[in-house]
């Protein structure tokens, strides 16, 4: 049966990803481990300045001082290693999961192995893209051990065979509703990091801390909580659809939008607490550390809702497949 | 900005006025009061505690959406679970400590709105401030020095923040010229804002939540539910007494239901057949229908899971299903007393059904039978039976058969799905005092029902030629819920709304620019550009950036970087 060997291929590009994940993951542990023996990082100078006039022919020139461009690590072989590990073990994660919708000739997110697969993936691909726009590469070896678990529990825990729909999934808005679910997750994954690693700065920072001298070559902690609710901000967005486009589908299949089942209602604590957090960081005093917690508590209501909530509690949404 | 007080933006309260706080009359405790309430810490708060409050409700099965799974806590936590119906646990999101907290949470956010929206409103029609005299105490400021004659022809201050004031104006700003005697010599200055629509976004976001409350709960005000489970065959009336159940709205009224019929004609069910590791998966339920409006007009229509039907204001789902055999009881001399199909709850995906068959009158004493249906029964070593394939392909129907008092007379309305076996005894099945088996019957066979009552019958529907395809010989039943919610497409379009005011509020940056041209002694310029970031703005130091660099190109001058 070809979807059978399939599904066997997808199988062992996930398992390939894995181990070049676990390579990725070491690599990136040695980065941090060798950032200890660095220099910190210069901060960039963001006083006023004042620019000087220089003549040249009939034009004048205004020279600006240059703009401190955020300094490059000098030694950052393992991150460069870690990196292109990563990539590589992102290509033969989509090309796994890829496989496997295939094999089921569908989406590859109806039960929660998919769904490991593919948040995995979109997390991990996230991750990558985001550097584009900032380096967040000290997130790597965050970011690649939590999809190694992920992935571990998926393959090992949640392993289901290719099986058909249940005609309550087949709707159009199983691929448009997880799929913004997952983009969701990959933010709130992110900002949780980002979150984590300013909490531990603002302790060093504070000096109530010793020790971690890697964190030196990462960005302040009021940086890094920016960078944090920019994160988020995506998240939320994402999350804000995610819980209109479930309402719109539940009134297709079971003729209301909202009915407090178990999964509906873990949606909304999750878009409540990160809610509360954007709050939190438009309140005086609860700016840092306390809208830090919030970031990570919600990525923790989001991590409940996909395994203990499936797992677990009584619903209509049960497609753990398990 | 007419934020609440501990706004991260606004000024920080003064020491003093916290110290000494005056003594409150009334008037004083209700400002202080509402104060407290629109704060963005008592959002925050009352946020917070919605999420919290909200997590008893998944732990604890809940009424509005799994009555059954309430009962059988009952049944099974005797002793913990009147004390947590007291506490209002099964009906969490009714519950008057969950609405006490979202209602205050939305009187907050009306009193916070409301402020908010007129200033906005305010802050829409009037122009930028007066420029700070000192703009280089601003985050994001940058000045140069240049002589007035350095573009080749002799800039004046003038004319040189009129040409902002064009750049500006290009880029989406508000702008107003300002003149006046600065500390280093007479200066000229655009004052300029942009963004506006961050804050109307905002605005947006939390009015169309306020505006999703309301719709909701006017929707749950004049809306109904209403559920009916009809066998092939069989047909309702739009009209309330028709239903199995029916909830209403407090301002439902009966006119409110549009009149028409939906006749069953047909329910199919495919199963996955070839993947050996999902056989017997239903693939598709198909719903065949007729339904006929006011004047009788019949038309034919499909109704799917996820594809409703929408006739007479009503949607109709298709939600669940399962096998209605049909059973007859007949008493000793062969008279028919019951004959009827009996909706079977499944119990398991190979749709193990258990249903109830009550017989009050006609016989010698009230008969009630428990009964379990096969559609594919396999008997294990112990002689246990159980389903192992969901469709029709040995189809076998085993009834315990209790006498008594069926206990229906007392007036006390009693579940069709339960049998309340306390004052009867068991004729058939576990507990008979002679060891009397259960009775076990395939589509077609009879049998005696012990104790010379009668006989029961158990029908086949579908009599093959051959007398041994069964695949249609017990006819299925379809569950559908009747919804009206007159105010969805309202809570839709807030919900968009919301969004849309997300979105804009979260990405536009509103910000404050000012260029100011100084005339310095020995006819020197200096020029400065500032910005303010109103909220969230990672792009300002860019952004002005990008304004100090087209503006120095429009005076032809080059920026150097
Ligand atoms: C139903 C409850 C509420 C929810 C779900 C909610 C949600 C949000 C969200 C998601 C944001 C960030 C997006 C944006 O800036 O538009 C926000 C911002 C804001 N909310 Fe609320 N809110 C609620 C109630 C309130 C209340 C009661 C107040 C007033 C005390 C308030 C005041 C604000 C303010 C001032 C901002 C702007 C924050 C900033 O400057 O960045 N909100 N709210």
């Amino acid at each position: 049966m070809i979807s059978a060997a399939l599904a066997s291929y997808s199988l062992t590009a996930i398992y390939s990803a894995m181990g070049v994940y676990l390579f990725a993951f070491i690599a990136f542990t040695l980065d941090l481990a060798k950032r200890s023996a660095e220099s910190p990082l210069a901060t960039v100078n963001s006083a006023a300045r004042v620019g000087q006039m220089t003549r040249v022919g009939g034009t004048a020139v205004l020279d600006r001082e240059p703009v401190v461009a955020a300094p490059q690590r000098a030694s950052n072989r393992f991150e460069r290693a870690a990196f292109a590990l990563t990539i590589l073990g992102w290509v033969l994660h989509v090309i796994g999961t890829v496989l496997r919708g295939v094999a089921a000739n569908r989406v590859p997110w109806a039960n929660m192995f998919e769904f490991s697969l593919t948040a995995s993936a979109i997390i991990v691909g996230v991750f990558i893209a985001i550097q584009a726009w900032q380096n967040l590469r000290f997130l790597g070896a965050y970011i690649t051990g939590f999809c190694l678990i992920v992935l571990g529990f998926g393959t090992v825990g949640f392993y289901v065979n290719v099986v058909p729909l249940p005609p309550a999934l087949q709707s159009y808005w199983l691929v448009i509703h997880v799929f913004v679910a997952t983009l969701g997750t990959a933010f709130f994954a992110i900002g949780a990091g980002l979150s984590l690693v300013q909490l531990i700065q603002a302790r060093r920072e504070a000096k109530s801390i010793a020790g971690l001298k890697f964190l030196d070559t990462m960005p302040d902690a009021e940086k890094l909580e920016t960078l944090a609710y920019r994160v988020i901000v995506v998240g939320f967005i994402f999350w804000t659809f995610t819980l209109m486009a479930g309402a719109i589908w539940a009134e297709h299949a079971w003729g209301r939008y909202w009915g407090w089942d178990t999964k509906e209602v873990w949606t909304f604590i999750i878009w409540t607490i990160f809610a509360g957090y954007l709050h939190a960081r438009a309140t005086r005093g609860w700016r840092g550390a306390r809208s830090a917690y919030l970031a990570i508590v919600g990525f923790a209501a989001v991590m409940f809702n996909f395994t203990i909530v499936n797992l677990f509690f009584k619903g209509l949404h049960a497609y753990s497949g398990l | 900005m007419s934020r609440p007080s501990d706004h991260i933006d606004s000024p920080a309260p003064s020491t003093r006025e916290s110290i000494s706080q005056p003594k409150l009359g009334p008037i004083g405790y209700i400002r202080f009061f509402w104060r407290q309430l629109t704060s963005m810490r008592t959002a925050l708060f009352l946020l917070l505690l919605l999420a919290i409050a909200a997590v008893p409700g998944s732990v604890f099965p809940q009424r509005s959406s799994d009555p059954n799974g309430v009962t059988q806590y009952f049944a099974n936590n005797a002793s913990a679970a009147p004390v947590l119906d007291k506490l209002q646990l099964f009906d969490v999101y009714t519950s008057a400590w969950f609405s006490a907290i979202y209602l205050l949470l939305f009187i907050s956010l009306i009193g916070c709105v409301i402020p908010r929206t007129i200033h906005h409103a305010k802050a829409l029609t009037s122009p930028p401030p007066k420029t700070p005299a000192r703009l280089e105490r601003l985050g994001s400021f940058s000045a140069f020095e240049i002589e007035a004659d350095a573009a080749g022809s002799t800039l004046t201050s003038a004319s040189a923040v009129d040409s902002g004031r064009a750049v500006l104006r290009r880029a989406g700003y508000r702008v107003k010229l300002f003149d006046g005697r600065g500390l280093d010599g007479p200066e000229f200055s655009a004052s300029a804002e942009r963004g506006y629509l961050r804050e109307t976004g905002n605005l947006v976001f939390h009015i169309s939540l306020i505006g999703i409350l309301v719709a909701v709960g006017i929707g749950g005000g004049v809306g109904y539910t209403g559920n009916k489970v009809l066998v092939t065959g069989q047909a309702f009336a739009n009209v309330r007494l028709t239903f199995d159940s029916f909830t209403k709205g407090r301002f439902f009224t009966d006119s409110d239901l549009q009149p028409y019929r939906l006749k069953l004609d047909k329910f199919a069910v495919n199963y996955e057949e070839k993947n050996r590791n999902a056989l017997g998966q239903p693939i598709d339920y198909t719903a065949d229908v007729t339904t006929f409006d006011a004047s009788g007009t019949a038309t034919k229509a499909v109704i799917k899971v996820n594809d409703p039907l929408r006739i007479g204001g009503n949607n109709v789902y298709l939600l669940g299903n399962g096998y209605a055999p049909w059973i007859t009881v007949k008493n000793p001399a062969g008279k028919t007393v019951y004959s009827e199909p009996v909706p079977f709850l499944a119990q398991d995906a190979n749709l193990t059904s258990l249903g109830i068959i009550k017989v009050p009158d006609g016989l010698a004493s009230q008969v009630g039978m428990r009964a379990f249906f096969y559609p594919t029964a396999n008997e294990n070593a112990d002689g246990v039976l159980g389903s192992v394939y969901p469709d029709l392909r040995n189809p076998v129907l085993s009834l315990v058969v209790f006498t008594g008092d069926l206990g229906i007379n007392a007036g006390v309305p009693k579940s069709v799905y339960v049998l309340d076996t306390d004052k009867m005894t068991p004729l058939a099945g576990p507990g008979t005092a002679d060891g009397t088996m259960a009775l076990r019957l395939k589509p077609g066979e009879s049998a005696q029902i012990p104790g010379g009552l009668g006989s029961v019958t158990f029908e086949n529907k579908a009599p093959a030629s051959d007398g041994a395809d069964l695949s249609q010989s017990v006819q299925r039943f379809a569950s559908f819920d009747v919804h009206r919610d007159p105010t969805q497409g309202w809570v839709l379009f807030f919900a968009i709304t919301v969004l849309a005011g997300l979105l804009t509020s979260l990405f536009i940056p509103r910000r404050r620019l000012w260029i100011k041209v100084v005339e310095l002694a020995g006819g020197r310029l200096r020029i400065e550009y500032a910005g303010l970031a109103r909220g969230e703005d990672p792009t300002l130091d860019a952004a002005v950036a990008a304004i100090a660099q087209r503006h120095s190109q429009q005076l032809g001058l080059r920026l150097n970087s």
